[in-house]
């Protein structure tokens, strides 16, 4: 009581006893309290919440479009006389007339396309459409009339890429006002755009090439594809899985089953740790350094990308390893021991399989780790070219320069063209679903083989 | 002959010795395996084990060593007047290099003849046309004395590859008759091939060591050559990051502070927001939310930690930073103008801070979870209140370990890449305004090394100074937060 009235006026003094049913001010106040700090708790897994979702919604909502390009069905007239001007049919001959030879078709066809649905056209060259189509059409139909030289003379309807402005504007990404300063397309080109597609000349559809094509230069965002990437990521993988999962196991069974308890031992481990924790950008300088400065591996190359994975993913690795190795009972090693296993016998014929399950669960979730790492993959060079071409064969997969999935997002993300921006949420999308893929598989085998002792 | 058929030669021949051994082994005990010493398989083993061990190791070495030593072989006859002003030996090697590649491409495209390319002069080709018309593209015109050194390291490569393939082969063979030989019924073969494999695996687990040294090492050897060039103490004290575009000489100004200052503004930010979001909510999961809401939320919030980095760079830079101009920008809903451009030291944070809030959350739950329940019972059984409970007993009880979580973090802040490179901007700032753009030590390790910037400048160099402190910080940390983690552990288990 003392302490009580040293301390001032501030402390309650009873002045008579009140029903224990009745909250006195004190506990009214300790209970409100309570609620709040409660409310505080919800808000901030509320808030956790929210965020995944806004993430998660503004990924799909960005990126659907992404998988979406506009077509244009087109029939060309293959003027055997811009084409084959000898007629001869001779394959070397039509090879040398170049895109430019047939841009000049491609725009008639575009302007008989716009005649024949009717509509009053403002333009009256032919070249004056060139900006509703992609750059990339010339080459299709070159390719096209390379492969089937028969064709020449012939109206072959086509389906084409319409341009990016005019894809980007039935997407609601480009508009009237935004174009006034643009220098490639016109308010008259929208206005034929908006009559093609009510006509169903020019389409929104699923776009395929999206998914398997090749990356394109920074003028035909309408082009570009993640699909060579996705087999750079796929080279990278195979050398990440057949690097680390052999060293990871290996160095777990040492640490988990032989390793005496001694400095070098403890070297490892603290090692290992630490390296867990390394940021990835630090890996990157090794992989440049060490591979591509000393070594001189080739720049870009999926195999240095999966090289440095590799030792990014090392730690991931030995660390479920050695949680799944330690899971399996020792009775089991007991019970090999006593029929007269060796100690190695013991390990590779009977506590390595009974730990497969979880190291390979371990396996899949360090390779989704690894599919998703951006930064080091900067540093060895996989990032400020175009893409272009699928590898040729398996060294070449391996060896030539290639890009990677989330490089390949992130030079999107940097290119200037807006209309790119769809393209590296599109490509989110992907690299997501392949992530999803794997975690999900890890957690079917998790949950599949979990063995209880 | 390509690296590959040599591997795969020498692995088909550690196969037929897996065959040969057995049946040697099988042999010398007349059919039966009872009489011999291990079971037949280990025979085969160890004949594989002799053939293709010893051999793919030499491969490594004689791949990491021949490079260095052509290299000096080569730099030792170009004389040192036929270095340029202003360049290094490491520029004329690598203009070597160069040439000799090109000089490879165009044998294989068919442009040249070996005999060709071994006598080719620059007095009466010009080399640089000829190497354009097979696609290689050099920058400026060939010197005499770098198209002869660029043949000797031709041929010095191809003597080597040579040697290589030949040292190959013999001690593959060398281990196949050596194993084959060996393998009697009295062989101990299981013991012999136990310890290689347990070599192997010592080999395995020496790997994170090797990792460690090696980025050490890079990071070292470049950082001094970086403090060759540029001093120290302008680097760790200078204020002004301002690199020289065009390359060379003593233009740029490198100071680090900059760069530091902005990786510990971003850090700070989002911890902010990580910090409380995470430690509120490991709270309410672990001791209010009834076991139905955690199985979903506690997952559900894991997810952003397995969400890759550059999902969250994109985020930032197209969903966030437009979202915050919005509202903070010139022509935003209050109108105040303190932000100019999407990218900045916020947006950054802000989204840097939503990947944190899992570090944290899930590292403070499994510590929130290790204090003893006795101590719960006991501060409920005085009468006190859930929230008081947690907020002077559990709470200080596991305050270490929330500390180290939270160090933790902090070093995944401060190595992030992703995330600054595309949503902080690339302004290297000492501002206080957290709507400017601000650049980071990871972010600009990411653009001084993906330039055109040859290996040997000093602008490139600074970026394994960079890589260093980045380095040094982390490790620091993580030191730092482990110890502080197990410390407390150790009073409770």
């Amino acid at each position: 009581m003392t302490d009580m009235t040293a301390s001032g006026a501030s402390a309650p003094v009873r002045k008579h006893a009140t029903s224990l049913l009745a909250q006195d001010a004190r506990t009214k106040r300790r209970n409100a309290a309570e609620t709040r700090f409660k409310i505080y708790g919800l808000i901030a897994v509320g808030i956790g919440l929210t965020f995944l979702a806004v993430l998660l919604s503004s990924i799909v909502y960005n990126g659907v479009r992404g998988f979406q390009q506009t077509f244009v069905t087109l029939e060309v007239e293959l003027l055997a006389a811009k084409l084959d001007k000898k007629g001869e049919r001779n394959i070397d001959d039509i090879k040398k007339v170049s895109t430019f030879g047939y841009a000049p078709l491609i725009d008639t066809a575009m302007q008989n396309a716009v005649a024949k649905i009717g509509y009053d056209s403002p333009f009256e060259k032919a070249k004056e459409y060139r900006p509703l189509l992609s750059a990339s059409v010339p080459a299709q139909v070159r390719n096209y009339v390379i492969a089937n030289p028969d064709m020449i003379g012939e109206t072959v309807e086509f389906r084409v890429l319409a341009a990016s402005r005019v894809d980007g504007y039935l997407k609601g990404r480009v508009t009237r006002d935004s174009i006034a300063r643009d220098k490639n397309i016109d308010a008259a080109h929208l206005d034929i755009t908006d009559a093609l597609h009510d006509e169903g000349v020019l389409k929104k559809t699923f776009n395929w090439d999206f998914v398997t094509g090749a990356d394109a230069s920074e003028s035909r965002a309408e082009q570009a594809g993640i699909g060579v990437s996705m087999i750079g990521s796929f080279f990278m993988m195979l050398v990440v899985l057949g690097l680390s999962l052999p060293i990871g196991v290996a160095a777990s069974i040492y640490l988990e089953e032989f390793a005496p308890q001694n400095r070098f031992t403890d070297l490892i481990e603290v090692n290992i740790s630490n390296l867990a924790a390394v940021p990835s950008i630090v890996f990157g300088i090794l992989g440049l350094a060490m591979f591509i400065q000393f070594a001189h591996l080739p720049q870009s190359a999926p195999l240095v990308g999966g090289l440095v994975l590799t030792l990014m993913t090392l730690p991931t690795i030995i660390i479920s390893t050695r949680a799944s190795l330690k899971a399996v009972p020792p009775s089991i090693r007991d019970a090999a021991l006593g029929v007269g296993a060796s100690k190695m016998q013991t390990v590779f014929h009977h506590v390595l399989p009974l730990a497969a399950p979880g190291i390979l669960t371990g396996t899949i979730i360090g390779l989704a780790q690894a599919l998703g790492e951006t930064a080091p993959l900067l540093l060895i060079g996989m990032v400020g070219f175009i893409a272009s071409n699928y590898p040729e064969g398996l060294v070449d997969g391996f060896v030539s320069p290639n890009s990677a999935m989330p490089a390949q997002i992130f030079e999107w993300a940097k290119r200037a063209d807006p209309a790119y921006y769809e393209r590296a949420w599109a490509g989110i999308i992907i690299l997501l679903l392949f992530l999803v893929t794997m975690n999900a598989i890890a957690i079917i085998l998790r949950r599949r083989f979990e063995r209880r002792w | 002959m390509p690296l590959h058929w040599l591997v795969l030669i020498v692995l088909t021949l550690g196969a037929v010795g897996y065959i040969v051994g057995r049946r040697r082994a099988m042999k010398s005990a007349g059919g039966d395996a009872r009489f011999l010493h291990s079971l037949p398989a280990y025979y085969g083993t160890n004949v594989l084990l002799v053939t293709v061990v010893p051999a793919i190791l030499l491969l490594i070495v004689w791949l990491l060593v021949q490079p260095l030593v052509i290299n000096n072989q080569v730099t030792g006859t170009i004389p040192d007047e036929s270095i340029p002003e202003g360049g290094s030996l490491g520029l004329v090697m690598s203009d070597v290099r160069r040439v000799a590649e090109g000089l490879d491409t165009a044998i294989d495209a068919g442009a040249m003849s070996r005999e060709e390319a071994a006598s080719i002069r620059t007095e009466v080709t010009d080399v640089r046309q000829r190497l354009a018309e097979v696609g290689v593209a050099l920058g400026s015109n060939v010197r005499p004395e770098v198209l002869r050194a660029a043949q000797q390291y031709r041929s010095l490569d191809a003597t080597g590859d040579l040697a290589m393939t030949v040292a190959l082969l013999v001690l593959a063979l060398a281990g196949f008759g050596y194993g084959v030989l060996r393998t009697t019924k009295d062989f101990r073969a299981r013991n012999v091939v136990e310890k290689g494999i347990l070599a192997l695996l010592i080999g395995a687990a020496s790997i994170a060591i090797l990792t460690t040294i090696g980025i050490v090492l890079s990071l070292i050897f470049n950082t001094v050559e970086f403090f060759g060039l540029y001093p120290a103490w302008d680097f760790f004290l200078g204020t002004t990051w301002a690199p020289s575009f065009s390359g060379r000489g003593g233009a740029s100004e490198l100071g680090v502070l900059p760069l530091l200052w902005g990786t510990l503004y971003i850090s700070i930010i989002a911890l902010l927001v990580a910090v409380p979001i995470g430690l509120f909510a490991a709270v309410y999961l672990s001791e209010y939310a009834s076991p139905a809401v955690r199985s979903v939320a506690k997952p559900l919030i894991e997810i952003l930690a397995g969400i890759p980095t550059i999902v969250y760079g994109l985020f930032a830079l197209l969903t966030v930073g437009p979202l915050l101009v919005d509202v903070f920008g010139a022509g935003g809903i209050f109108g105040l103008g303190w932000m100019k451009g999407g990218t900045a030291v916020m947006t950054a944070g802000l989204v840097m801070g939503i990947m944190l809030i899992p570090f944290v959350s899930s590292l403070s739950d499994d510590i929130i979870n290790a204090v003893p329940q006795a101590m719960r019972d006991g501060s409920l059984g005085l009468g006190a209140t859930q929230s008081e409970t947690v907020r002077q007993v559990i709470l200080p009880a596991a305050l270490p370990g929330i500390v180290g979580a939270v160090l933790l973090a902090a070093s995944r802040a401060i190595g992030e890449t992703m995330i600054v490179v595309l949503g902080a901007g690339a302004a290297a700032r000492l501002s206080l305004n957290p709507f400017e753009a601000m650049t980071t030590v990871t972010a600009k390790i990411v653009s001084q090394l993906t330039g055109d910037a040859d290996f040997a400048s000093p602008e490139a160099l600074v970026a394994f100074a960079l890589g260093m402190t980045l380095f040094v910080i982390t490790l620091g940390l993580n030191v730092l937060a482990l110890y502080i983690v197990r410390k407390y552990r150790e009073q409770y288990e």
